[in-house]
């Protein structure tokens, strides 16, 4: 049940004058002070008095709909002659006000109302997933009467009937309260389910449950119209056991299971999380309660994607390449001995690199940091396993390290924004709960959302927003132009409180970052940059990044760099080192003997064919991974790691907020980066001080802050390419629920992905026909068309989606040349 | 006593053609409208005030008070709603006045409107009245074409649009927010209230909602005055009403009596019982008013006598039942339409009506027990005023009334299952 959080003002002191925004009321004897448009169910929770209720949900509009909640309620002296919803009814000064405890007509009321509740209840709590746990079970032991008098038929319903892949129906069980209906019209914004019929017939269902003419057949589950990326929280939030979800469903009962404060590995959100496991196995997880962040609400990716940690082929053991070319099993203390030697011939002959991925807490990439320069002496390292530049690095050297939510834009932020232009940013399918404050911007606050992209993607349509579009590769243009063709937006952005947020395509656009920052300075706007990666701000922070140190120091910078010299005692190299394009370039040429790789794979590269050459060339390869992967395929030594439910850690979100968490299932064996790092270090005798996440945390912690200066920004110039008639400009950008590895195992959650469909003008669709071919010298991906408002001869593919892997099939990104032709579906 | 009929909305109902625009215009049809817009706002809500007309839907909620609640100033359209979603068990008065004299509603609205500011009127006509719909429709484009609807009516400046909408049939879009809902496209259930209509009604404006017959009194008033008006009726309880009288009487019908006029008078009008069958039992006002009996003849039939009778006036749809008729029968009856048309917001209501007709229809099958009877009245209790809307009010109504007064027969019913013909059977056997 969710609670109201207890504040401090509740001390009745009727010696003092009730402050200002205050009234002062009489709740069963006793009086408080409340803030004016409170609730009465709420202010009588913060006195310790728990009304039941159903419908009620803080962050849910009211409804008044369970009449669980009813209270007496008098006013001026004067009694209401009806028991009050205290779920709908505001706090009003001099209101006395009865609870369940002092008033025995609201406790009739609620005992009967549970009573009626109950009548077409199955009562079927020992088989439900929610016993136990269970709103309804809880409060009918403690509001309800022992016996029903009711003996005559229950209505019945076929069940479970599916909502999606995913989420099940049972209609017996519900208590039609309309929270799922209410979250998914006001908080998600997706009407996946709706109520049908009405009386005793009312229930919860879909466009393909209900009995409507011609309607069933036309839409069945699965179509686009029943999903949802945050249907689980409906699960969460339902106060019987109707909703319940295909991957948690008769797995086990809540009082078998341990549960543990967790965070998100998925998004650079950071949401706050509860994981319950049962005999060393993660069962689900849950949103945890975090009004600075995630509120109450998680995605589906993070709700149901965890089942990567526990699969088949984890790796549990160090591998090594035996003599003839195998992988073979071996002991810790052998696979890092030959780990060391490998690694420590490759920094004599033309040294070794770090690419470490953008997933690792920021305790394991301070420990890849730090070996990178203390183990292999080299600042070739990086931790952007995407398209990146150079103009990105110094954008976030100069404007996002070192940011947090005491100086920069936080989720309160956007909330109170009254205008966020969102860049090459898609906020639903790259950081979903930063969507959902969007969301509460725009529809509780008024807040004018303004996306730059190519076409009116649901994130537009959700958060009543506007769309700016421009062909991939002219965003720098758009923002330039601001002045000229959208004067109302440059000035809207010049009020207190506006917000640009970048998001990380803007690396493949050349120019954009200077125009951001020139937008931003014009303005006064804030910018924040929200990387899809939980890992990535993190890594940034502690130097994972071939010209930063640990807090944002240049390495160039010799008073900042001598600093960490001193704290780590050895010398650091004074010159930059390469990025991922660098280092892989490097080492498909020869130009660098090693690699230690972390959670990496090629095909989010730039360029996974770059990558697979200098996988192939580099002469010694060691990856730290949970599985195997393209990688592993050519490492000399794998070091197996733990997923982030054995280990601790924390991560930096995108504000910069520290979301610490600790290990959820204990003993494993399994090892965190650091620790593995560590040993490795000590083997090529240098110290890492990492035996432990917090023994790394508490290394990084001791380095003093450091306060990064603003650079100059050099505008760099987008190349301008002429197209041909059959060709066009590739927009693209991931899907939340694709092909991505962490959704490895979840047959359900991938049910409730997005169609996959390539989008085109209805312009340039009609070049086309029903289907397309994009294609470049690499290869080709065919998909069914589906027109949208794109500029003409733009096609947007979604980036890791099931027959649309576009950096593995194509070589190419957002702003890429490709060519277009009518394809024939195979 | 004179002439107990005080024809006035219903004066025009006989003549032929009587819902012609020329029929109308030669009774003395749209004079008021002419009275009206030469005047302000401020004195028709003044008129409709002084007049004590109060609202013919159920309620009799002041109408002049209700008018004043709408905002001076437009910074929003302002909107009025007619309520012609007739659908209360017994009630047929606005029906039979959209299809004699439409215009006299239509004079209404402009009125009214004009003095609520508003420039948008809709009539919300319950969807099963087809033949009504195509009548209004036909009545609105005769007046369109007059100019007595849309830009500049008769060269005063003033514009209105008037939309006639049908609804879909259910009962429940008669409670005023459930039919903003509905003549917005959303489902038919009530709104959480505050805010009011008047604040963010439909589509979140200023709106009033008003029953037709309220509105069809409007130009009577303004042609008249509002101490016409106060001759008729009782002093809290102005004017004539429609007393729309069925069941086993002689002549049922449309009776348009002052306020205040009691059963016995009305039988009078209808010409007694039929087949001079006793008098059993009746309704003041529908089936969701508490019913009545014999004891009750002489209750004067206005909002204040009915509410001391321990009923209430409601719609005026008297029901009348001699004494073949089986109350705990009746009672089923009404509370299964009451079961059928829930909303299904609330919990109350929903489950409630489900229950409650169950436990009648097994009392009526004789398969009912004494305890029966003290559940039916308990879950009564545990519905009335914990419903969401007057749905769960009104549908407790029958029941308990009819409890009150004929126990006996619920009793009689129980006793025949005590003779032992029913078996016993395990809960939730058959479930």
């Amino acid at each position: 049940m969710t609670m109201a959080p207890s504040r401090k003002d509740t001390a009745p002191d009727s010696e003092n004058a009730v402050p200002e925004g205050y009234v002062r009321l009489t709740i069963d004897g006793e009086e408080v002070i409340a803030p004016k448009g409170e609730l009465l169910i709420r202010t009588a929770e913060r006195l310790g008095t728990v009304i039941p209720r159903f419908c009620d949900h803080p962050l849910l509009d009211p409804a008044g709909a369970c009449r669980q909640c009813l209270v007496e309620v008098e006013m001026g002296g004067r009694p209401m002659p009806k028991p009050q919803a205290s779920c709908t009814m505001t706090v009003a000064d001099g209101m006395v006000v009865r609870t369940q405890l002092t008033s025995p007509v609201a406790d009739k009321a609620q005992q009967g109302v549970m009573e009626l509740l109950l009548i077409n209840h199955p009562l079927d709590c020992p088989i439900c997933d929610k016993g136990g746990e269970c709103p309804l079970q809880n409060q009918a032991m403690a509001h309800g009467r022992a016996d029903s008098r009711f003996h005559d038929t229950k209505r019945t319903f076929p069940k479970p009937i599916p909502i999606s892949a995913q989420i099940l129906l049972d209609r017996e069980r519900c208590v039609l309260c309309q929270r799922c209906t209410r979250f998914s019209q006001q908080i998600a914004g997706d009407n996946f389910l709706d109520l049908l019929e009405r009386g005793a017939h009312q229930q919860i269902g879909t466009a393909s449950t209900a009995e409507v003419e011609g309607a069933a057949e036309s839409d069945g589950v699965g179509g686009d119209r029943n999903q949802s990326y945050f249907s689980g929280n409906t699960i969460q939030i339902c106060p019987v056991g109707a909703l319940t979800s295909a991957q948690y469903r008769f797995r086990s009962r809540p009082f078998d299971l341990v549960s543990s404060p967790s965070v998100c590995e998925h998004c650079s959100s950071g949401c706050a999380e509860r994981t319950d496991f049962r005999r060393g196995k993660v069962m689900r997880k849950l949103a945890g309660n975090d009004p600075d962040v995630n509120e109450e609400w998680i995605c589906d990716k993070g709700r149901f994607a965890f089942r990567y940690a526990q699969a088949g082929d984890r790796l549990r053991r160090p591998l090594v390449r035996n003599a003839s070319g195998l992988l073979e099993e071996a002991s810790w203390t052998e696979a890092l001995r030959v780990a060391a030697e490998g690694l420590v011939k490759a920094r004599e002959g033309s040294g070794a690199g770090v690419l470490t991925g953008g997933r690792l807490t920021v305790e394991d990439a301070y420990a890849y940091s730090k070996f990178a320069r203390i183990a292999l002496r080299t600042n070739d390292i990086d931790s952007r396993a995407r398209a990146h530049s150079a103009e990105e690095l110094e954008f976030l050297a100069s404007r996002v390290v070192g940011t947090n939510p005491d100086n920069g834009v936080t989720f309160a932020a956007l909330e109170h924004a009254p205008t966020v232009l969102c860049v090459t940013f898609e906020p639903e399918e790259e950081a979903p709960i930063v969507f959902l404050r969007l969301r509460k911007a725009a529809r509780k606050r008024g807040a004018r959302i303004v996306h730059l992209g190519q076409w009116s993607t649901p994130s537009v349509r959700k958060t009543f927003g506007e769309l700016l579009a421009c062909v991939p590769g002219e965003e720098p243009a758009a923002l330039d132009g601001l002045g000229r063709h959208a004067p109302d937006l440059e000035r809207a952005l010049s009020a207190p409180g506006a917000v640009i947020l970048v998001g990380e395509r803007a690396a493949e656009v050349p120019g954009l970052f200077a125009a951001v920052v020139a937008l931003s300075e014009r303005t006064g706007a804030k910018v924040a940059w929200i990387p899809r990666r939980a890992g990535e701000r993190g890594a940034l922070e502690v130097g994972a990044a071939p010209s930063l140190l640990p807090g944002g120091r240049p390495v160039t910078d010799a008073a900042a760099r001598a600093e960490v010299e001193s704290h780590w005692g050895v010398p650091i190299p004074a010159k930059p080192g390469r990025d991922t394009n660098g280092i892989l370039r490097a080492a498909a040429e020869g130009g660098l003997s090693g690699l230690v790789i972390g959670g990496v794979d090629p095909d989010d590269l730039p360029d996974p064919e770059l990558a697979r050459r200098a996988l192939e060339s580099a002469d010694f390869i060691v990856s730290l991974e949970l599985r195997p992967s393209a990688v592993t395929e050519y490492a000399d030594v794998v070091l197996p790691i733990a997923p982030d439910v054995e280990k601790s850690g924390s991560y930096l979100n995108w504000e910069g907020r520290s979301r610490p968490f600790d290990t959820t299932i204990e003993n494993t064996g399994a090892l965190s980066d650091c620790r593995v790092l560590d040993t490795l270090a000590v083997e090529m005798d240098a110290d890492l001080f990492t035996q432990t996440p917090a023994a790394s945390g508490a290394d990084l912690a001791r380095l003093p802050r450091f306060t990064p200066r603003p650079g100059t920004f050099p505008a760099s110039e987008a190349a301008k390419v002429a197209l041909a008639s059959s060709q066009a400009k590739l927009a693209t950008w991931r899907q939340l629920l694709d092909e991505g590895s962490l959704q490895d195992d979840e047959p359900h959650l991938a049910g409730t992905a997005r169609k996959v469909v390539a989008r085109l003008s209805a312009k340039t669709a009609e070049s086309v026909g029903e289907t397309v071919t994009v294609a470049t010298d690499r290869g080709e991906v065919t998909l069914p068309v589906e027109v949208a408002d794109l500029p003409d001869n733009v096609v947007w593919l979604p980036a890791n989606s099931t027959g649309s892997r576009v950096r593995a099939t194509l070589g190419a990104g957002h702003g890429s040349v490709v060519s277009i032709k009518g394809g024939v579906e195979e | 006593m004179a002439d107990p009929l005080t024809p006035v909305l219903t004066k025009r109902w006989l003549s032929p053609n009587s819902w012609r625009l020329s029929t109308y215009e030669q009774l003395e049809g749209y004079t008021a409208i002419r009275k009206a817009l030469a005047g302000t706002p401020e004195q028709l809500v003044q008129l409709i005030k002084d007049a004590g007309l109060r609202g013919r839907g159920g309620a009799g909620f002041p109408a002049g008070l209700k008018w004043s609640f709408m905002p001076p100033n437009e910074d929003k359209p302002h909107y009025l709603v007619i309520n012609a979603d007739e659908g209360e068990p017994g009630t047929c008065k606005d029906i039979p006045l959209m299809m004699a004299d439409p215009h006299s509603l239509l004079e209404g609205c402009v009125i009214a409107s004009y003095a609520m500011r508003s420039h948008h009127c809709f009539i919300y006509v319950r969807g099963e009245a087809l033949h009504c719909v195509r009548r209004l429709n036909a009545a609105v484009r005769e007046a369109y074409d007059a100019g007595y609807v849309g830009r500049n009516i008769l060269g005063t400046g003033y514009d209105l649009d008037i939309t006639v909408h049908a609804g879909a049939g259910a009962y429940i879009c008669g409670e005023e927010t459930a039919l903003l809902d509905s003549l917005e496209g959303r489902r038919g259930q009530p709104r959480l209230k505050p805010p009011f209509p008047a604040a963010a009604g439909l589509y979140a404006a200023p709106t009033t909602v008003n029953n037709v017959e309220t509105i069809a009194s409007v130009p009577f008033i303004v042609n008249a005055g509002s101490d016409w008006f106060r001759q008729m009726g009782r002093e809290k309880s102005p004017g004539p009403k429609i007393y729309s009288i069925s069941g086993h009487v002689e002549r049922p019908g449309q009776y348009e009596a002052p306020l205040g006029t009691t059963l016995r008078e009305l039988l009078e009008l209808c010409g007694g019982m039929k087949d001079g069958i006793p008098l059993k039992f009746w309704t003041p006002g529908g089936s969701s008013t508490p019913l009545l009996t014999a004891e009750h003849l002489d209750v004067p039939l206005d909002f204040e006598g009915a509410a001391e009778a321990g009923s209430m006036l409601g719609t005026t749809a008297v029901q009348v039942f001699n004494e073949t008729v089986s109350v705990p029968w009746a009672v089923m009856k009404w509370t299964k339409f009451y079961e059928h048309e829930s909303c299904g917001k609330c919990t109350p209501c929903r489950e409630g009506t489900y229950w409650l007709a169950q436990i009648l229809e097994r009392m009526v099958e004789g398969r009912g027990t004494e305890e029966d009877i003290d559940t039916l009245l308990d879950v009564c209790d545990n519905i009335f005023g914990r419903s969401f809307c007057a749905l769960g009010d009104g549908a407790v109504s029958p029941i308990v009334s009819g409890i009150k007064y004929f126990r006996d027969e619920f009793l009689a019913l129980c006793e025949r299952d005590k003779a032992g013909t029913a078996k016993a059977e395990l809960v939730g056997a058959r479930a």
